[in-house]
């Protein structure tokens, strides 16, 4: 070892601060240099992507296809980077055996985690492969040029990624150090591609785990408890044995499922085992109504500090206002009920799953069966939309516990639609008591923001516990993992409750909940709906308070170039007039925030008529002005905010989750309304262009923005401010009246 | 089991069932169309819908009894990847969905509706689909898609 370098090695202390800095030095031993977005778990380049003599290139992504067009998004980024022609790009995702590890598709990461890991692979193994031109052309690759995977030398002479296929070797660790194409060179990225996935989705083409076939396969269906809090005291499974068609019923404590050659067969036994099974129950669930509130508010959960700021300008305060909102526990309604394929074949179990993380689950399903992960293989199929944790997971233990009984044969397993709507992970119901003071010149000095939630993220493949819902149902039940909440910078039940305005003194207070009697976990924003409806809401009694106009309010208030540009583009296109009144009927509010205060930055203005005598709100048109640094797919952007918003009214005027102090009593659509054709608002989105600043996260932007805009617009249609979620015709009528 | 022929998308099969079996299984798992999708089983969600003699209808609750030996059209019987129905090219071109599960029922209640009204307003449209749930929220879009079918289909 030369003295120098062990010089470096001496100084290692000064090394470990600054390796994070400097991750391309390669210099400490111990800890690798960090690599961009996921290539830091996942190192090596053929993890990531696999160039083949057929003329085509396979790129590989832990992230998952949910309808959101990551697929598409991707291969536009890999294309860029490699210089081929889209069409040449095969994508791969979410399987066990074949992609990286990327953990859960969730919180809006995918473009920014696998984007970057597929932008840094691509870009070095376009210098490989163009290195191995050079040698088989004899020339320098300095003067090489790529087209669509041909590598051209100036005298005219070339040769093929397809042909060199087997000599550029992949099969390396990325150094990332190759940099990728700036915005200016892009041939796909920031371009409406047209998703790949879609197709054959209207034309009846295999899009989902739904439409997996396998020879030999069985139909499963499972005969969850009646209530949460329900034990099996007994259930005729002789009786069901015998129907037509019954392959195999199992139980396992509480945990009952039934396999039939066909899938209608499946269905009457599972009637059957309903009819013959025998309950206890107990009354295990919270007060419903406002009761509930004040449930959670009493639960003896002590308040976190999430941030605090103090400034004596808060003495200055001469007015101080406080409002309590509420959100209802609200389900992710996926159109599709969760369903999963599962195989048992000489001790390995292969899964076909539309979870979210099929890593995550592996090791969740390996604990409970007490086999190594690597006996067990998950592959990804898409589901229908699912906007969070839903039953994807908990779907394909149902059906991999079913599959021990049928001794090999394939079991598809689906959920119907009261399983889904009672046994779902709810998105938490939330408490918000906000505070704040206004100097005598209208301006904020003092600003917080309590809250009370229940876990917001209760996702499978924690070390400690199984987080898979039949695994505690049966006889020798995992519990689940002690629930812990998501931590700050992105939050969970306080996610997005730290306000991005430039208020002097800030105090954020949290009350996690961890025991929760109805499930919960992640639904599409964690805490952020809430905490944005909250927040944006409470702006604007601060402004009314002040006599300020909302737009001129927010603005004074947010110093954010970015924050300040998508508020004014919104206000611009819908055609914000300063100080308007409502008029009794019709009204105009607005909403922002910035997703995470990390993800892009959304604004929403929604223009609302407020039917006086009936009490229903009609969300007439929504303009939403969203900054997501460099657009991978406008129009996939487009499509995220326009879903977005109209999901978003969905939650904000019809949806909560019924139950009484046993049961859930949401079964089926007729309890659990969702917005329909006649009720959607017109949306308009206006895109910011920054092609140099990063791609930021935009499926969950939306979803705060819009409701604090309805609640704003109702407002100022109406003088009425309503605080509790969903803004029933009931609840409007009430606080008209 | 009972014996029935169905005829789908001009084709006559013939599946064993017990003649109250929701034609939607039949569908799925007999004739291995992938089209129609379970949602609900309730007739709630409408992504089960076929058109049975043109007319729409929830597979997941129509008893293969009643059905048989009438026209039944599925998407799949619209057209395909290569050579798509004005609507299915009108849906893929105007990019109408997110996850889709909700397409076929969307697709089969529009050919209906362009079926017996070829220039509908955009309220024409929206009312025959008002059954039809979509939780990715692509309704307007899906709209604009019937609209460019509609324009599509003019002599």
């Amino acid at each position: 070892m030369s003295a120098s370098r062990r010089a470096f090695l001496k100084a290692g202390g000064a090394l470990v601060i600054g390796w994070a800095l400097a991750p391309r030095l390669g210099l400490t031993q111990t800890r690798p240099a960090a690599l961009p977005g996921s290539l830091n778990g996942n190192r090596m380049l053929d993890a990531w992507l696999r160039v083949d003599p057929n003329g085509t290139v396979t790129i590989f992504t832990g992230k998952i296809e949910l309808g959101q067009g990551i697929g598409t998004a991707l291969s536009q980024i890999a294309a860029d980077e490699l210089d081929v022609d889209l069409r040449r790009i095969e994508v791969v995702s979410g399987d066990t055996a074949r992609t990286p590890n990327e953990g859960f598709t969730a919180g809006s990461l995918s473009v920014e985690q696998s984007g970057t890991a597929l932008r840094f692979a691509c870009a070095e193994a376009r210098q490989i492969l163009v290195a191995a031109a050079a040698a088989r052309l004899g020339a320098p690759a300095a003067e090489l040029t790529v087209r669509d995977g041909t590598v051209g030398a100036p005298a005219g002479a070339s040769v093929t990624y397809w042909e060199l296929a087997g000599a550029a070797d992949l099969k390396r660790e990325a150094t990332a150090t190759v940099k990728p194409k700036p915005a200016s060179e892009h041939a796909w990225v920031g371009k409406s591609v047209p998703r790949r996935d879609i197709p054959n989705k209207f034309t009846g083409g295999a899009a989902y785990v739904q439409d997996v076939r396998l020879p030999g396969m069985v139909f499963g269906r499972v005969v969850r408890p009646p209530s949460p809090g329900a034990h099996l005291l007994s259930v005729d499974e002789k009786a069901v044995r015998r129907m037509p068609g019954v392959v195999a019923v199992v139980r396992d404590g509480s945990f009952l499922a039934v396999a039939a050659a066909r899938e209608e067969q499946a269905i009457r036994a599972r009637e059957a085992l309903k009819r013959s099974a025998r309950w206890r129950e107990t009354a295990s669930l919270p007060p419903s109504g406002d009761g509930l509130y004040q449930h959670l508010m009493s639960a003896p959960a002590p308040g976190q500090t999430v941030t605090e700021k103090t400034s004596a300008i808060a003495a200055a305060a001469v007015k101080t206002l406080d409002a309590l909102y509420t959100r209802p526990y609200q389900c992710h309604g996926s159109i599709g009920p969760s369903c999963a394929v599962a195989q048992w074949q000489e001790g390995r179990l292969t899964v076909w799953t539309h979870s979210q993380g099929v890593f995550p689950l592996r090791a969740d399903l390996a604990k409970t069966f007490g086999v190594e992960p690597k006996s067990i293989r998950c592959i990804h199929a898409e589901g229908a939309g699912c906007y969070g944790h839903n039953g994807a997971d908990d779907v394909a233990l149902d059906a991999a516990l079913l599959a021990r009984a049928t001794g090999g044969r394939p079991v598809k397993l689906a959920w119907m639609r009261d399983d889904e709507f009672m046994w779902e992970p709810y998105g938490s119901a939330m408490v918000m008591k906000l505070s704040g003071g206004l100097d005598a010149q209208g301006n904020v000095v003092a600003w917080s923001h309590e809250l009370w939630s229940h876990p917001h993220s209760t996702r499978p493949g924690s070390s400690a516990g199984v987080n898979l819902l039949a695994a505690r149902h049966l006889a020798t039940p995992f519990p689940p993992v002690p629930p812990a909440d998501v931590p700050q910078p992105s939050g969970g039940s306080d996610r997005n409750a730290i306000p991005l305005y430039d208020f002097p003194s800030v105090k954020i207070v949290k009350h996690f909940i961890p025991e929760s009697p109805l499930r919960t976990s992640a639904l599409r924003t964690l805490g952020a709906y809430a905490n944005v409806f909250a927040l944006e809401s409470f702006v604007d009694e601060l402004a009314a308070a002040a006599a300020a106009d909302p737009v001129e309010f927010r603005l004074r208030h947010l110093k954010d170039p970015r924050a300040r540009a998508v508020i004014e583009a919104a206000a611009l296109r819908a055609g914000w007039r300063p100080q308007a009144r409502g008029d009794g009927g019709s009204g105009r509010g607005v909403g922002f925030a910035r997703y995470k205060n990390l993800a892009c930055y959304c604004a929403a203005v929604a223009d609302v008529e407020v039917d006086r005598a009936t009490g229903r709100v009609r969300v007439a048109r929504v303009v939403a002005a969203v900054d997501v640094g460099q657009v991978v797919n406008p129009d996939g952007v487009v499509n995220q905010i326009e879903g977005g918003v109209i999901q978003s009214t969905s939650w904000t005027l019809k949806e909560a989750v019924r139950f009484d102090r046993t049961r859930v009593t949401t079964r089926s659509w007729a309890e659990y309304p969702i917005v329909r054709f006649t009720e959607v608002p017109e949306v308009e989105v206006e895109l910011l262009d920054r092609p140099d600043e990063r791609s930021l996260g935009v499926g969950e932007g939306a979803q705060g923005p819009t409701a604090a805009a309805i609640a704003n617009a109702i407002a100022h249609a109406t003088g009425k401010r309503l605080r509790a979620l969903p803004f029933t015709p009931e609840r409007v009528k009430e606080a008209l009246a | 089991m009972k014996s029935f022929s169905l005829r789908v998308n001009g084709v006559t099969r013939t599946v064993s069932a017990e003649p109250d079996t929701p034609l939607l299984y039949l569908l799925r798992n007999d004739l291995e169309l992938n089209g129609p999708k379970f949602g609900c089983g309730l007739a709630q969600c409408g992504a089960c819908t076929v058109l049975v003699d043109g007319r729409p209808l929830r597979s997941c609750v129509a008893p293969v009894s009643v059905v048989a030996k009438r026209e039944i059209t599925t998407i799949e019987g619209l057209g395909t990847v290569e050579k798509p129905h004005p609507l299915q090219r009108a849906f893929i071109d105007e990019q109408a969905c997110q996850c889709g599960f909700c397409g076929n029922g969307m697709v089969m209640a529009a050919k209906a509706l362009l079926d017996r009204n070829p220039r509908p307003s955009d309220g024409d449209v929206k009312s025959a689909l008002n059954g039809h749930l979509c939780r990715c929220a692509s309704h307007n879009r899906i709209v604009r898609a019937v609209q460019r079918a509609a324009k599509a289909l003019q002599p």
